[in-house]
């Protein structure tokens, strides 16, 4: 049980029980906590993976952005009288039956399909390689991308506004 | 880090029994002890220094009661603050309380581990060092938020909202700056910054490009000046307008986390504007007059941390003579004025290295 | 035990994926549905960078990883200011109550 092994089931453990908070948890506050668990531990995954860069933009952009979108979003959207946000939830039989399936059919074909095996070397840096390949292969799929976080923006910011009514 | 690990391992010390992932371990534990620890120091040397700083400035002595010259009084300030009763408000969630102080704690806890002391010796070599620091500071805003919404109370909720909207919109004139000084040193690694630098004062970034690196050195500042919710920018713990802002309900130790953390992001972003604009490690004096020996070993934590205190001694200078920003000239500021003028630098500096 | 290998990773991507889609289709607070698409989408990043590590097409599961982070963060953007406009016209992100186009 190499160190690695050992690394992948801690962090990997920490994802789960995470997600599995945020899921399952009544609070909304809780559910949002699980959730930056879950970013954390999937940061990690992504170190354990030699994807150095792809990581701290994980953190950035979802722990320092979008949950602290969600955060305002849940803050700005419950009526504030106190901590008693409860989330309700429907139907949790058929749903839990579903998930379960779905579960079971990708473990199933993840274990039996035969991966081709691949000599894995050290990690490397991978900031370098990433900035040519954005300059170089993936030019318009940057650019396209730049026009799309544009009409976001300005979508966000037109949808969001407050009417004088 | 990994080279020491090795050497210990190949040595014919006790050490070598041990395999190398107890003794990185063993490490990883000892740094983060070292360094929670040097942010306590931080917050004892940096509220005397306030306290001082501000009383000279006001014409008058400040502490001088407690110890020789009241060396001793923020010694009795944390003794106080240990002994105080740690409130929890009757309707609020306990563990979320309990929580946010400790997460606003790990954040720049985290960021110190990156940061480039000496040339030889740096605790963890990122190549993505600057990123790394930036992503990690951007925890606390989720602290705040989290501080101001479980103290379930309007004022510190609006305080924790105001501050983490200063927070994320501060973080966008701060990267930019950023990015102008490491498209010049074409790497994200802090160590590699800090030898494009070594050689002297005429070569540290804040002079190159002039007037480009000069203007993004001040917005740089500024930005994180913001980040760090100091005077001017102070609003959410702004004491004559929102009480204490976000953290109103804490009190003994968690409020001391609270202010040793934002202390200790002081240090952090002076660390990283030392390494980023002036010069890291390196002397002023470069390897003429046969000065070189300034450069290495021990000699280069001292210069760094000489400049380190002597953008955290701005800071405080800044705090005692400027008056409070309002929120919406705050935003203002940020989005109209830091965000253009930093994309515009950006793009000179861009032009200037091409041609 | 085998060693951690490519079927692992897939394996705990998987299983985040299920959680997240229980998210989705269980939960009656918009936001709260949201957070469950943020981790589907972090699920299938999991799914593009362990790939990119087990094969011998190196970079380009990363590529496909920096866009997916980026278009999910304006995704989530957009869907935010969504829900809280909802929240200005019904005073309530109940999804159950979002059914004026209904027939």
């Amino acid at each position: 049980m190499s160190s690695f092994d050992i690394m992948f089931y801690v962090i990997g453990a920490i994802t789960l029980f995470s997600a599995a908070t945020m899921v399952f948890s009544k609070n909304i506050i809780y559910n949002a906590i699980g959730l930056l668990f879950a970013f954390f531990g999937v940061a990690g995954i992504f170190v354990m993976l030699g994807a150095d860069f792809l990581a701290a933009t994980q953190l950035l952009i979802y722990v320092g952005g979008v949950l602290v979108l969600l955060l305002f979003g849940v803050m700005l959207s419950q009526r504030i009288t106190g901590l008693e946000m409860r989330t309700g939830t429907l139907q949790i039989i058929p749903a839990a039956v579903v998930c379960v399936g779905v579960a079971a059919i990708l473990l199933r074909m993840f274990w039996m399909t035969p991966w081709q095996k691949v000599e894995v070397g050290a990690p490397q840096p991978t900031t370098k390689s990433i900035g040519t390949l954005f300059m170089t292969d993936y030019l318009i799929p940057f650019e396209i991308v730049s026009v799309l976080l544009l009409a976001a923006l300005v979508g966000a910011a037109f949808i969001g506004r407050r009417d004088a009514r | 880090m990994r080279e020491l690990i090795e050497t210990l391992h190949n040595s014919q010390t006790f050490f070598a029994d041990l395999p190398p992932a107890i003794l990185t371990l063993i490490f990883m534990i000892l740094g983060a002890v070292f360094f929670a620890s040097v942010m306590a120091i931080n917050a004892l040397v940096a509220v005397y220094a306030e306290r001082k700083i501000s009383a000279w400035m006001q014409d008058r002595l400040g502490p001088m009661e407690v110890g020789p010259r009241g060396l001793l009084q923020t010694l009795a300030d944390a003794v106080k603050l240990l002994l105080k009763e740690d409130i929890v408000p009757a309707a609020a969630d306990k563990r979320m309380h309990w929580f946010a102080p400790f997460l606003v704690f790990a954040a720049p806890c985290a960021a110190f581990v990156a940061l480039p002391y000496t040339r030889e010796f740096v605790f963890a070599n990122f190549d993505i060092g600057v990123f790394y620091v930036v992503s990690i500071t951007s925890l606390s805003v989720i602290a705040i938020l989290l501080a101001g919404w479980a103290s379930n109370n309007k004022w510190a909720l609006l305080g924790g909202m105001r501050a983490a909207a200063q927070i994320v919109s501060y973080e966008i004139p701060a990267g930019i700056a950023i990015l102008v000084v490491v498209m010049q040193a074409g790497s994200l690694n802090f160590n590699d910054i800090s030898l494009a630098q070594a050689g002297g004062i005429h070569r540290w970034f804040i002079w190159q490009y002039f007037p480009f690196n000069l203007i993004a050195f001040v917005i740089f500042y500024l930005a994180t000046l913001a980040e760090c919710n100091r005077t001017p920018f102070d609003l959410p713990e702004a004491e004559s307008e929102l009480v204490a802002g976000f953290h109103t309900e804490y009190s003994g130790f968690k409020w001391s986390l609270f202010m040793l953390s934002e202390y200790a992001e002081m240090l952090i972003v002076a660390f990283v504007g030392a390494a980023l604009f002036l010069g890291g490690w390196s002397s002023p004096f470069g390897d003429s007059f046969g000065l070189g020996f300034l450069n290495k070993g021990g000699w280069g934590a001292i210069w760094f941390t000489l400049k380190a205190a002597f953008l955290v001694f701005t800071q405080m200078w800044l705090r005692w003579t400027l008056p409070r920003f309002r929120v919406d000239q705050l935003m203002h500021l940020s989005w109209k004025v830091l965000t253009p003028f930093s994309f515009a630098c950006l793009l000179a500096v861009g032009f200037w290295m091409l041609i | 035990m085998t060693p951690v290998g490519l079927t692992h990773f897939l394996v705990l991507g998987a299983i985040l994926f299920c959680l997240g889609l229980l998210a989705v289709i269980t939960k009656r607070n918009a936001v709260t549905v949201l957070m469950g698409v943020e981790l589907i989408i972090n699920a299938a990043n999991i799914n593009f960078i362990a790939f990119a590590r087990y094969s011998d097409k190196d970079l380009d599961g990363q590529m496909f990883g920096v866009f997916v982070i980026v278009i999910a963060a304006a995704g989530a953007a957009v869907a935010l200011a969504i829900v809280l406009n909802i929240y200005q016209r019904m005073r309530s992100v109940n999804l159950d109550e979002a059914d004026s186009l209904a027939g």
